[in-house]
């Protein structure tokens, strides 16, 4: 059985294609996919932050003050005249302006006379920018000194300026620690990427050790060698499992450190926070219950595998079985499905949600009993299925 | 020396709808079932070479499969050496050599890998099986390409390796369907110097092939297997007598033999 695991494993490692997709996809891609997109998303928010912005001020007479705010920024700010036009929405097509501000005739600063001003503020908001806040920015400090005017003139108290603001404020108290806020969110993707990756990465070889064996026609002479079906099946099985598991750990631990390398000077504590609120053990445990989850999966894919006359014709069976999958993993991401009573015990769904649970630190552990039960119990059936499978002619030769 | 009697297997039928008006003239038709092989008997002895003749779909694969414990037989009996290769296929799996057309090596693993891992799948010791490749890579000069990967070799380097893949365990019996179909002329030549040598060695062979020149080079006795049953078994001689020394058609007597199955014969 080692032998065979041996042989099989060399081999595995030499095929550039399944070291490819094994490895050097999630070491290399993941990351450059997120850095690339970071990159643009940065460089686009910074551009939109430190672009000139043209701009037109209707009714600049009734509002000196804010058009000498402006005039004074003009490191940010060029003021374009625009005469009599009034169709402004045609100049921000035409990006003569970027934005419009239509201050109104009644502008003064006794808002307690006034009452509220509104001033409006023309652009083209589709797409990323800053107009607004750039805008809101200059305009907030006449705002708020309009506003602390009022109060001097009323008379007024700092308590009963809040409680004229805000007569009635709701204060959430959130029972759940931050653990299980983020770990409800995070934790009922994780399960999702885990699985997949470990299909992925089990798919390319079980491809290879079954029907690649076939269509190479080296299988006829490893079913007369002396070695015992059952081992041989063990030896490929052990093979397709330890793939995917690698692929899986290689996967999220590439994910976990380029995303503590990019969040660098970002969320750098919130991630760290994160992570060490999740104790060793419950890694430990993730990791365990993707022991069968992997068998389940490996045990399928051989059988898949071995069925199939040719590479491509297995290749097309693995594919459908992405959608079985992801499945019982879309149900544990549904709100209401717990970790309770019969989900313990509905196989692929009980480990997603278990995985959510470890996360957010609020694992029944008995839980655990039910689920490795059950997947392991169905891990063996299908590993005991799959050796019959291997002793079936009209699979073999088929 | 090696006794087959009454050999039959049969395949289910998937789809019978699917199946040639052709294929349902053949009388080994019967409901669900195709019956591949009916009834085979040979024997071959000691250092007799054995070749087996068919036209195509005769059932000389399946039988050869059946030998080699590929495939399980319905009915019949397969003695090596005295030893029941259906009651014990993992004894008769280390006396046999088997090796095919269409058998491949594993293109990743270099030529001495293929060769030590079906030595290590049989249990010999790791220096024995050293050993063994050296003495082989002389013989059949393949010390330039040994340590290359397989899946870039020619079709006579393969089929060189592939010989010393399936004598490696030095078995009691080669068994060869058509080994040499396919193959360019120097490969060829190659797999009939090794047939000559295991006849040296004393070493019986039994191998299926459609070249009567083969035959007549290399075989001690013939076997014609016609609609899944043996319909000559007897010396090369006893062969050639049948039309005066002319190897075709001794071959297409012996078909002819079978009087009730002629007609379809001729239909081909």
């Amino acid at each position: 059985m080692w032998l065979i695991f041996k042989k099989e494993f060399k081999e595995l490692l030499r095929d550039k294609k399944t070291i490819i997709f094994m490895i050097g996809l999630p070491l290399l891609l993941f990351p450059a996919i997120f850095g690339v997109a970071f990159f643009f998303m940065s460089s686009a928010a910074d551009k939109a932050e430190n672009k000139v912005l043209k701009y037109a001020i209707v009714g600049e007479a009734y509002a000196p003050a804010i058009v000498q705010s402006f005039n004074d920024a003009a490191d940010k700010f060029e003021p374009i005249a625009i005469g009599d036009e009034q169709d402004y929405a045609k100049l921000i097509k035409n990006e003569t302006l970027d934005f419009v501000l239509v201050i109104p005739e009644t502008f003064n600063s006794d808002v307690l006379q006034s009452g509220q001003h509104k001033i409006q503020l023309y652009l083209n908001d589709a797409g990323l920018n800053k107009v607004m806040g750039r805008v809101s920015e200059i305009i907030d400090e006449y705002s708020d000194a309009f506003q602390q005017a009022a109060f001097a003139q009323l008379n007024l108290n700092e308590a009963q300026q809040a409680a004229i603001l805000k007569p009635i404020e709701i204060e959430k108290q959130n029972v759940a620690d931050d653990r299980e806020v983020w770990g409800e969110r995070l934790g009922g993707m994780l399960p999702y990427f885990i699985f997949i990756l470990c299909l992925q990465g089990a798919m390319a070889p079980a491809a290879d050790l079954g029907a690649g064996e076939k269509e190479r026609g080296t299988l006829e002479t490893l079913l007369i060698s002396p070695m015992d079906r059952h081992k041989l099946v063990l030896g490929k099985f052990i093979t397709i499992a330890m793939a995917g598991i690698i692929t899986a750990l290689i996967t999220v631990s590439s994910m976990a450190i380029w995303g503590l390398v990019l969040s660098q000077g970002m969320a750098v504590e919130f991630v760290v926070k994160i992570m060490s609120m999740i104790g060793l053990v419950d890694f430990l445990l993730i990791f365990l219950m993707l022991v069968p989850v992997v068998a389940v999966f490996a045990a399928i894919l051989l059988s898949l595998s071995i069925y199939a006359r040719s590479f491509k014709e297995a290749q097309s069976y693995m594919g459908s079985l992405i959608m079985v999958v992801i499945f019982p993993v879309i149900i544990a991401m549904m709100p209401g499905v717990e970790l309770k009573g019969g989900w313990v015990w509905v196989p692929l769904t009980n480990v997603a949600l278990a995985m959510k649970e470890l996360f957010k630190g609020t694992m029944d552990y008995f839980a655990l009993f039910g689920i490795f039960t059950s997947t392991a119990v169905i891990a063996a059936g299908l590993i005991m299925f799959c050796i019959h499978w291997f002793n079936k002619e009209k699979v073999l030769f088929r | 020396m090696i006794e087959i009697s009454g050999l039959a297997k049969r395949f289910e039928v998937e789809n019978p709808k699917k199946l040639s008006e052709q294929e349902k003239k053949d009388p080994r038709l019967k409901g669900r079932y195709f019956q591949s092989v009916r009834d085979v008997s040979f024997t071959c002895e000691q250092g007799q070479v054995l070749g087996l003749l068919g036209p195509n779909g005769a059932g000389k694969t399946t039988t050869l499969r059946m030998l080699s414990t590929a495939l399980k037989p319905d009915s019949g009996k397969v003695l090596i050496g005295g030893e029941d290769v259906l009651a014990n296929p993992n004894i008769a799996r280390k006396k046999i050599g088997f090796l095919s057309s269409s058998t491949g090596l594993y293109g990743r693993l270099s030529g001495r890998e293929n060769i030590s891992y079906f030595g290590e799948l049989h249990g010999i010791a790791k220096d024995v099986i050293n050993a063994r490749i050296e003495e082989m890579a002389d013989l059949l000069d393949m010390q330039s390409f040994l340590d290359r990967r397989a899946e870039n070799f020619s079709s006579g380097m393969k089929q060189k390796v592939s010989i010393a893949r399936a004598v490696i365990h030095e078995p009691a019996l080669v068994v060869l369907d058509e080994p040499t179909t396919g193959l360019d002329i120097m490969a060829t030549s190659t797999v009939m110097e090794f047939i000559q040598r295991l006849k040296d060695k004393g070493t019986p062979v039994i191998f299926s092939t459609h070249h009567l020149d083969e035959v007549q080079t290399l075989c001690d006795k013939v076997t014609v297997i016609n609609q899944g049953e043996t319909v000559f078994n007897d010396t090369l001689s006893a062969f050639s007598d049948l039309s005066g020394g002319q190897m075709h058609k001794s071959f297409l007597k012996t078909l002819s033999m079978d009087s009730e199955e002629m007609s379809n014969v001729v239909n081909l």
